[in-house]
């Protein structure tokens, strides 16, 4: 295997044992990229040419290994403009913590940042302003999204290990799409300092990964309080890794069945089928649970995270970065730099959440909204009070084709009919792929468990992956 | 709940967006359409229901009344489109 094929904690071996060197775990990561991102394309603003990366602390704990960065995470001096064309040339003059913490851990930041839908709006990362990203496993697919970019890269080897951020499935459904690992940590649990605001009440940043031990290790180092983000939470992070014990004998699944109705594809579903019957060879018990408002978390969804949208896009206004449109009266400068700078989702969805918070229509849209939220997180906590976790798959179907959602956003919306529930309660959920497809496509499963039990996520994700084949297998390019 | 584009026109200058006649049309529709799916939450009952203000069990987040470094006006200015000396720079508004 090539050093860009390996999982972050095998390279951290073999430098450690001095058996290779940092230039070469770059040299090959480059050399993948100069061969395949013509047609995968995850990465943005690739002049072709090798770029150091960020200056860190190589002495340190991850000696060096680089990560791939979602474009919507803040790094200081690297261009990071959320694939929108109203942040053209913005270079944040100060590091997401998530970012300041992978320096002391001696990450090296990786120079070109991933491809996402604009603003984090899609599941396709087809909103990208810079074009779409290829799915890995066919070409011809979408790769998910919103974090398509750092997905792809991880599954066709341009990165070692990504960030991503989740706030209805940005994290795990391209995950599940690209065949890799993705968690949504905690809602608290990872500092959103710097993380460009789409929607505040549940944005996460989180790993995407080759194993279940790569995202025990980045989501340690990222995790934690931060006073910038006073909604991150003062709980201390245990060594994940510990969490990798192998056992599962006597836990307690519950398989929601409001998720195994019509929509889902027979693949994926005699595929998930087959992954929770060798759970049960492992020694977990299933039964099957009730998540009763499950049919209520896409229109929920679709108000809340519009409505925060709409206000935290309110500082994108050609004033402070990015774009600006000329005009010489203050008012039209700002109609006109948001109508040549937003593209149509992300003016979508402002005006979805303006409407929705707007006079005469907040009781009837937001705020009851924000009540169907209490439900469903009630549903989890019933739950969880009897089950250790929850086991579903994490998207209806396998990976679709490029161009073949974009003219209705409402289908597009239904593709995160499994994710969106876990941001909506605030809880942790990892997707760990699972099988193929007869088309090659990878299917994903996701598991959930209460909030700040991440432990029981890397416990039984590893467990399985460690039964399973399908984490080794890599696309042929 | 239906949306007609005199609505979405109101909301449009509200979100300080110019949308061009075809757009205006084409937005009305999907709005449109995304709002007949979403009325789906009018029919809970949700009377005894407290809305979830936030997801965690934390409240009054306050720090210390303390000075602290933050950015420099110049670095806050780097990357304004426009400025002058230690300000950000826009269109006039007073005549």
């Amino acid at each position: 295997m090539e050093l860009n094929q390996l999982t972050a904690h095998v390279i951290l071996g073999k430098l450690k044992a001095r058996e290779v060197s940092l230039d070469a775990v770059y040299a090959a990561l480059y050399a993948r990229i100069l061969k395949i991102e013509p047609q995968v394309k995850a990465y943005v603003r690739n002049n072709k040419e090798p770029v150091l990366p960020l200056e860190s602390r190589p002495d340190s704990l991850l000696n060096g290994i680089p990560v791939t960065i979602k474009d919507n995470i803040c790094t200081e001096g690297l261009n990071t403009e959320c694939c929108s064309k109203i942040l053209e040339g913005f270079r944040p003059p100060y590091d997401a913590t998530v970012i300041s913490k992978l320096k002391d851990s001696g990450a090296g930041i990786f120079p070109l940042k991933a491809n996402m839908d604009e603003f984090a709006f899609g599941s396709s990362t087809e909103n990208s302003y810079f074009g779409p990203t290829a799915n890995p496993w066919s070409l011809k697919h979408v790769p998910g999204g919103s974090s398509g970019g750092s997905a792809a890269a991880v599954a066709a080897d341009e990165a070692i290990w990504a960030l991503g951020s989740d706030t209805g499935g940005s994290i795990r459904q391209p995950a599940s799409f690209c065949g890799v690992v993705g968690l949504k940590p905690t809602y608290g649990r990872v500092s959103r300092f710097g993380l460009i605001a789409f929607a505040s009440s549940l944005d996460q940043i989180g790993p995407i990964t080759k194993d279940v031990q790569d995202a025990a290790i980045l989501t340690g180092i990222i995790a934690g309080y931060d006073p910038k983000d006073s909604t991150s939470i003062n709980q201390s992070v245990p060594d994940y890794t510990k969490s990798l014990t192998g056992e599962i004998k006597g836990l307690k699944i519950g398989i929601p069945k409001e998720y195994f109705v019509e929509g889902m594809d027979n693949e994926v579903k005699s595929i998930i089928e087959e992954a929770i019957n060798k759970l049960k060879n492992l020694g977990a018990v299933t039964k099957p649970v009730s998540l009763p408002h499950t049919e209520y978390a896409v229109p929920v969804y679709y108000i809340i995270a519009t409505a925060e949208a709409s206000s935290n896009l309110a500082r994108f206004d050609g004033v402070q970065y990015g774009y600006r449109a000329k005009s010489n009266n203050l008012i039209e400068m700002y109609k006109k730099t948001r109508a040549e700078g937003f593209g149509d989702e992300a003016k979508r969805r402002i005006l979805l959440g303006t409407f929705a918070l707007s006079h005469g229509y907040y009781d009837a849209y937001y705020l009851r909204a924000l009540k169907v939220r209490t439900l469903i997180k009630q549903d989890f906590d019933r739950v969880f009070s009897d089950f250790d976790c929850i086991v579903t798959p994490t998207s209806p179907t396998a990976a679709f084709k490029i161009g073949e959602k974009t003219l209705d956003p409402l289908k597009m919306y239904l593709s995160d009919i499994y994710t969106i529930s876990v941001n909506l309660a605030g809880i942790p959920a990892i997707s760990i792929p699972c099988g193929f497809t007869k088309a090659g496509l990878p299917v994903g499963l996701q598991i959930t468990a209460k909030a700040f039990n991440e432990e029981m996520l890397f416990r039984l994700a590893h467990t399985f992956e460690q039964n399973t084949e399908w984490h080794k297998l890599k696309p042929k390019l | 709940m239906a949306i007609d584009k005199e609505t979405v026109k109101h909301i449009a200058h509200l979100a300080r967006i110019e949308l061009q006649p075809n757009e205006l049309e084409k937005i009305s529709g999907q709005l449109h359409d995304i709002l007949g799916f979403i009325d789906k939450i009018s029919s809970l009952d949700l009377e005894k229901v407290l809305p979830a203000s936030h997801i965690l069990p934390i409240s009054n987040v306050l720090r210390d009344d303390q000075a602290h470094v933050s950015l420099t006006a110049e670095k806050a200015l780097e990357n304004a489109p426009s400025k002058k000396g230690n300000f950000f720079s826009v269109p006039k508004i007073i005549e």
